[in-house]
């Protein structure tokens, strides 16, 4: 008699849909998925002990190549953590900066999300729609810090640069032009039954699950759990501003592609009331010995030349002791604890990453699953494979 | 009573001889406990109503070696809780000695702490028991050691450069 | 010799090696391979913004048994050096390799005992691409300067290059 036995499939690290290269062991008994492991650690960079060996300011590049889709949230959850060790106060101006900045990089985040998701379960359309709308916010990108991706624009107590004359025109033009197609993207998959049929039912998890597995971000909003961390334990200025926070109700991956289409919808609102009350002022802290002075002031005044010498080459000594700032990131909470012994140097920089606690929770989604759910599911946690293995 | 001062009652009326200090450096509540008291803790935390702390964000690890600090413990292991209805977060630190450091799991009071605890058993080498599956998650397995440990080398290549590039490249630490 | 006056002007003339390389460099089928943050830009550039496909680039092949092209965009760890080492001798002679990113040409950004410093320790490399991350007209450049690479190959040292290639 013939014994049944499960199929081992290995969705290996080079795959159209893996996001990069994450490795899923399946077994599967015909189309169902029995068991479902997965294998990470194709990227590891050692990011968090190359930090151990650098200045405080030089380790500042290596949050940007972390999650690689929103690189101003992360400097922004460093410096914020760092400015917290150090106890220092930075401008009104920059505070409002960095919160239309990140919330530009959440539109971005979830743009490149969009695309790619849409183009998993196989509308190609949407993938092509969604990098014209971010070519316009890497647009921005480069005019306020020379790079389109890696900016390293959000700097220890303030920005690298003062933000450019036309600012203010090309974040109006992205609002006005993002919301606009974003009815297009709605007309093309809201209620388009392929979508649905794909989409609706699919990797679903409870309410209890998701604090279980400590998810956080849309995975943990889309379960009907109202927490943000813009809301809950606000930073840089959040407290300011007027937004809603989008909660689902079902937990499966359609809820969660409403909720971040009605995200991005919110962070182009909290853009705008960011540049109508955008403060004048210093777009720098003042803290000599810490922070970096002006470049107009280092060209012309001396002590000012000997800080920013000392400050490049030695750097700064923090206090002995530990931080942990948490912000909110496209993909979640994801939080700094920085541990300092007294010297120039961290001692250990710890990035807390939700795309791999996120991930924990794929087998629970998809086992007892048909096989194409896999998909889908990976699509709908929205992972980073540089996040996960850091 | 805000919550700082709620934490520190329970935690002090049930388990006044487990906390060894409370630490509050940039107004963040932390306390270092003894290794034995940890699931106790957290199982009360767990089922107390009031304080609602059904959240674990995070389990990390440092490593004091060379530093003064060294002299309470070489691992500290750190717990990041949070609670989602106060909005409230604390810390439990727990100082583990050099050799053979170990303590217990929480993987059957959160699900979350599964992946968390393996990749400290990976990159700073402290065994959980109780863990279902302490095997290596992050690093490739013909890599040996701990990497995140201070005597694990950077192993940082000179770069070549025209007047050594004959030569094979020099690894230093 | 007065010959050429006597072809009438419907029959092309040509060598049969500027074909081979003609119809080699017009369509590539690149391997779909990312790695990370410099495969993000390589989508931008087959993006409709900076359109690849107008090189007869569009047609991405996702199993590396049909592709010609394998542009390695991002840091190879030690744990993926295998799995590209085994991907690059899967895909079938002509093939060409462009390392996109200052992480694939030597190691970039990180140099500790994760990443492997150059793709090139493990493949042969046709063309290095710079940038953390290159622009999109950089990879196009990059891109254009392997064609003119593939205009100078010949059809008859094919042999001896592919058996060097494979080691």
């Amino acid at each position: 008699m013939p014994e049944e036995r499960t199929v081992t499939l290995n969705m290996g690290p080079q795959h159209p849909s893996t996001h990069g290269v994450l490795r899923v062991v399946l077994e599967l008994e015909g189309e169902t998925v029995v068991k479902a492991r997965p294998v990470i650690g194709y990227l590891h960079t050692g990011i968090e002990k190359t930090m151990e060996s650098k200045l405080y300011y030089k380790a500042l590049p290596a949050t940007d190549r972390m999650d690689y889709l929103a690189p101003m949230s992360n400097n922004l959850g460093y410096c914020l953590a760092i400015e917290k060790l150090m106890d220092i106060e930075v401008p009104e101006k920059v505070q409002w900066a960095r919160v239309c900045l990140a919330e530009l990089t959440r539109v971005n985040s979830h743009l490149v999300w969009l695309g790619t998701h849409a183009l998993d379960l196989g509308a190609m359309s949407m993938l092509l729609y969604t990098f014209r709308e971010r070519e316009l916010i890497l647009d921005v990108y480069e005019a306020c810090g020379g790079q389109r991706m890696m900016t390293s624009y959000i700097r220890i107590g303030g920005l690298a640069h003062d933000l450019p004359k036309d600012f203010d025109k090309k974040v109006r033009r992205i609002v006005k032009v993002v919301a606009e197609r974003l009815h297009d993207y709605e007309a093309l998959l809201t209620d388009n039954e392929i979508f649905i049929n794909r989409t609706k039912g699919v990797a679903v998890i409870s309410a209890e699950d998701a604090i279980d597995y400590s998810l956080s971000g849309p995975m943990l909003r889309g379960s009907g759990v109202k927490h943000d961390m813009r809301k809950a334990n606000p930073y840089s200025g959040y407290e300011n501003f007027d937004f809603e926070i989008p909660v689902g109700k079902n937990g499966d991956a359609y809820d969660r592609y409403l909720l971040r289409l009605e995200e991005i919808r919110q962070s182009l609102r909290i853009a705008e009331q960011a540049l109508d009350g955008m403060p004048e002022g210093p777009y720098r802290a003042h803290v000599p010995g810490v922070v970096l002075p002006l470049k107009e002031d280092v060209l012309y005044k001396m002590e000012s030349m000997i800080f920013h010498f000392k400050i490049i080459t030695e750097g700064f000594k923090a206090p002995f002791g530990a931080v942990y700032q948490a912000i909110e990131s496209p993909k979640g909470e994801i939080g700094f604890y920085i541990s300092s012994d007294g010297s120039n140097k961290p001692h250990r920089v710890r990035v807390r990453p939700p795309s791999f606690i996120n991930l924990a929770a794929l087998p629970l989604l998809v086992e007892g699953r048909l096989f194409s759910d896999v998909v889908c599911a990976i699509g709908s946690i929205d992972i980073v494979l540089g996040e996960v293995d850091r | 009573m805000p919550m700082e001062e709620k934490v520190r009652s329970f935690l002090k009326s049930l388990f006044s001889d487990a906390i060894i200090r409370e630490d509050n450096f940039r107004e963040q509540q932390s306390f270092y406990i003894k290794p034995d008291a940890l699931v106790p803790i957290c199982e009360e935390l767990v089922h107390d109503g009031e304080l609602d702390v059904r959240f674990l964000s995070d389990i990390t690890a440092l490593d004091w070696l060379g530093h003064e600090e060294e002299k309470n413990g070489r691992f500290e292991v750190i717990y990041n809780l949070y609670s989602l209805s106060h909005r409230y977060r604390f810390f439990l630190k727990i100082r583990l000695p050099a050799n053979n450091p170990k303590i217990a799991s929480l993987t059957h009071l959160w699900q979350g702490a599964n992946w968390l605890e393996r990749e400290v058993y990976d990159m700073m080498g402290i065994h959980f028991e109780g863990h279902p599956d302490l095997t290596k998650i992050l690093t490739p397995d013909e890599l040996e050691g701990h990497p995140l440990r201070k005597d694990f080398p950077l192993t940082y290549e000179v770069p070549q450069f025209s007047w050594n590039k004959d030569q094979p490249p020099e690894v230093i630490k | 010799m007065g010959l050429e006056e006597k072809i009438p002007d419907s029959i092309i003339l040509t060598s049969l090696d500027k074909v081979v390389n003609w119809s080699h460099k017009r369509s590539m089928w690149p391997l779909g391979f990312g790695l990370a943050c410099c495969a993000i830009e390589m989508m931008s550039t087959f993006a409709p913004h900076f359109d690849l496909a107008r090189y007869g680039m569009e047609v991405m092949r996702p199993s590396p048994r049909q592709a010609d092209l394998m542009i390695v965009s991002g840091r190879v760890s030690m744990k993926m050096a295998p799995v590209i080492r085994t991907l690059y001798e899967q895909m079938p002679n002509p093939k060409w390799v462009i390392a996109m990113g200052a992480c694939a040409a030597c190691g970039g950004v990180f140099n500790n005992y994760a990443i492997l410093q150059g793709v090139d320790r493990i493949i042969p490399v046709d063309i290095y691409v710079p940038g953390c991350p290159p622009r999109p007209e950089q990879l196009m450049d990059g891109i254009l300067k392997l064609q003119e690479k593939i205009d100078k190959e010949s059809v008859k040292d094919r042999h001896e290059e592919w058996g060097r290639k494979a080691v």
